[in-house]
């Protein structure tokens, strides 16, 4: 009991020092960009990655879908928050939709405490209909099986891109050109928490709400689904209801962190969620490990931060003893980066968390072996 | 009919060419023991791969406790209801999954272990639970349903020690021993809250004093959890012990049904299953 309070508040200390850290980047912001930048897209990423492996971790469902879903989310959120000024000059081309236009007009009239609220609203619509969309598309995907599933998701993430980039829907979404002028993120309480926090708050209730849940008996069901389908019906629980259940929680959380993304990027469009999105979640699945909530964030983190930020050194021409080193131009970190991968795939073959947890015991476990391998 | 938990009539699956259960009829009385034997291939597992809603059967009907969970008409017999030709119809399909079915009081175990592997024993058991769980998704996310959930743990942790694995409870179900393993999976069966409960091959495996311990084990149970049990096995000494009814299966079809003595003493289940070795 002692030790589980100890616990707490080592959790609740390194979560007050990231705080504090956050406002001291939220004061330094000029001169912390890439830092920023970095950590903002981690977070994003972060969530996804946690709703894929819900998907694919715990409950079993091998799903290649989330770019369709964040797609959904993010021009969803992307379309309600483009200030009403800027409507016309976003969609130069088309014009924009009498009813978008009438909704906005109505929202921009509404009393500043609501338009205080609409950016969360518009993330949290923007779940909401990728939520239906994941039930309706459920009903048929979700009774195949392994690749078969992973295959039927992949199609369906193109086909919610193609009709985000289709001329017909030119007035909503603006086709080909996509969206920008998108508001960055809203700040919270009455700017007591800056706009620079607000995503890793949003993450963090998110990430917490999905572990709840898989630590909640739904959560254990999951669990069993993953370890023996045929088992799992034959003790009373319904397949399909509970892979619909995950499936769309799956995808709210998936949108939710798209609605996000189109605030970071500010300016999105179609092929910012191709299959390629796609991959690079899964990417930071595997690497932090298929069922470790804890492995996901972390990784999500170290991957963002390796491919944006760490490696940059490899893009700049580097000139050695008066010698150009021949490989160092824009792009060979990628090469790096894949380099790195292999390597992290191949010592761990689970990724870095396995199916554990980041907990303060193990943490202590191993200073507390290394501590006694240097006394001895 | 009231002391009749459960009931087939003319039940019947056919893959294809092959019927595996050909018109089988067996009434299993509440509160006995009634058990399923026949040679390697007789259909036994898949007439309990029907019962329990695995598969649809191809004709005949299950009844439990009064309720028909499985029905099946074939097309070529609908003809011959409309001709008046066939006197017993099954007029309509009824199909229930393996899930409702285990929520409406049925619960089996499998011939070959089927543990949730990577999940501790304690989980194994308390997911058992879950099929019965009353609060929506929501509520048990924000944990509102507290009360509910602990008497879960505490219902979970009252069998663990009535089978006698709560000392194992936090190891990995897949790194118990053989005999334990078979244990948890009847413990999880039970967790369900059977009336009736199905074992499928329970004793498979084990040395004699095993099965030994194991047929004690299931009358214990029976008597304890006030269960009506069906099972399928091998094991002759095990099912001429507990059974009070016997069904001999052989390439689908009933051949002999009785008390373990008339079974043992009739003629065509000694050609066709027990050989001259065995008795």
């Amino acid at each position: 009991m002692n030790i589980k309070k100890r616990n707490t508040i080592y959790s609740l200390v390194a979560i007050a020092l990231f705080l504090a850290f956050l406002y001291w980047l939220d004061a330094n912001r000029l001169k912390q960009g890439m830092m920023i930048s970095v950590l903002q897209k981690g977070a994003i990423l972060a969530l996804v990655a946690v709703a894929m492996n819900l998907l694919n971790g715990f409950t079993g469902l091998f799903s290649l879908g989330q770019a369709g879903f964040m797609s959904i989310g993010a021009y969803t959120t992307a379309i309600l928050i483009i200030p009403v000024k800027s409507l016309d000059g976003v969609y130069y081309m088309n014009g924009v939709h009498p009813a978008i236009m009438s909704l906005r007009v109505m929202m921009a009239e509404s009393p500043p405490f609501l338009q205080s609220l609409y950016p969360f609203i518009a993330l949290l619509l923007g779940g909401i209909i990728a939520a239906v969309a994941a039930l309706l598309v459920g009903l048929a995907v979700l009774r195949l099986k392994s690749d078969y599933l992973a295959i039927a998701t992949l199609g369906l993430s193109e086909i919610v891109r193609a009709i985000f980039s289709s001329p017909q829907f030119d007035q909503i979404t603006n086709g080909s050109y996509g969206l920008n002028k998108i508001p960055n993120f809203p700040s919270m309480l009455w700017g007591l928490i800056p706009s620079l926090v607000t995503p890793f708050i949003i993450t963090g209730v998110c990430v917490a709400f999905i572990v709840l849940l898989i630590n909640s008996s739904y959560g254990r069901a999951f669990k069993a689904i993953r370890e023996d389908e045929i088992a799992a019906e034959a003790m009373g629980i319904s397949l399909y209801k509970h892979k619909e259940m995950s499936f769309v929680i799956s995808s709210f959380f998936s949108a939710i962190a798209g609605g996000m993304l189109a605030m970071y990027m500010r300016s999105i469009e179609a092929k910012t969620f191709s299959i390629m999105l796609t991959y690079d979640i899964l990417l930071i699945v595997v690497i932090g490990g298929i069922g470790s909530i804890t492995g996901s964030v972390v990784s999500a983190f170290l991957v963002t931060a390796a491919k944006e930020w760490w490696l940059r050194f490899f893009d700049r021409p580097l000139t050695l003893f008066g010698m150009e080193v021949p490989l160092f131009r824009t792009g060979f970190r990628m090469v790096i980066f894949s380099i790195l991968l292999m390597i992290v795939v191949l010592i761990y073959r689970r990724g870095l968390f396995g199916t554990n947890e980041f907990s303060w015991d193990a943490v202590r476990r191993r200073l507390g072996r290394r501590g006694k391998e240097a006394r001895s | 009919m009231s002391n009749i938990l459960l009931f087939t009539e003319h039940l019947t699956m056919q893959f294809g060419g092959v019927v595996a259960v050909d018109d089988l009829n067996i009434k299993i009385p509440t509160g006995e023991i009634t058990a399923l034997i026949g040679p390697n291939g007789a259909g036994k597992t898949t007439a309990f791969n029907v019962i329990t809603g695995g598969y649809q059967p191809t004709n005949g009907r299950v009844t439990f406790d009064g309720e028909v969970i499985a029905e099946n008409c074939p097309r070529a017999k609908m003809k011959r209801i409309y001709n008046g030709s066939y006197k017993e119809p099954y007029t309509h399909t009824v199909v229930n999954k393996p899930d409702m079915i285990t929520r409406l009081g049925m619960a089996r175990t499998f011939q070959n272990i089927r543990l949730f592997k990577d999940l501790s024993v304690f989980e194994n058991v308390l997911i058992a639970k879950h099929c019965h769980i009353k609060a929506g998704l929501l509520g048990a996310t924000f944990r509102l349903n507290r009360a509910e959930e602990k008497e879960m743990a505490a219902d979970a942790h009252d069998l663990l020690e009535r089978v006698g694995l709560w000392e194992s409870r936090n190891e990995k179900a897949s790194s118990l021993p053989y005999g334990k393993q078979r244990r948890l999976e009847i413990a999880r069966a039970l967790a369900t809250g059977p009336r009736l409960l199905l074992l499928d091959e329970p004793a498979a495996g084990m040395n004699p004093k095993e099965t030994e311990e194991l047929s004690q084990f299931i009358v214990e149970i029976k008597d304890s959890f006030a269960l009506t049990i069906f099972l399928i096995e091998h094991h002759m000494n095990l099912v001429m012990d507990i059974s009070d009814s016997i069904y001999v299966l052989d390439y689908g079809k009933t051949i002999a049904w009785g008390t373990p003595f008339e079974v043992q003493n009739n003629e065509a289940v000694i050609r066709a299953y027990l050989g001259v070795d065995e008795q």
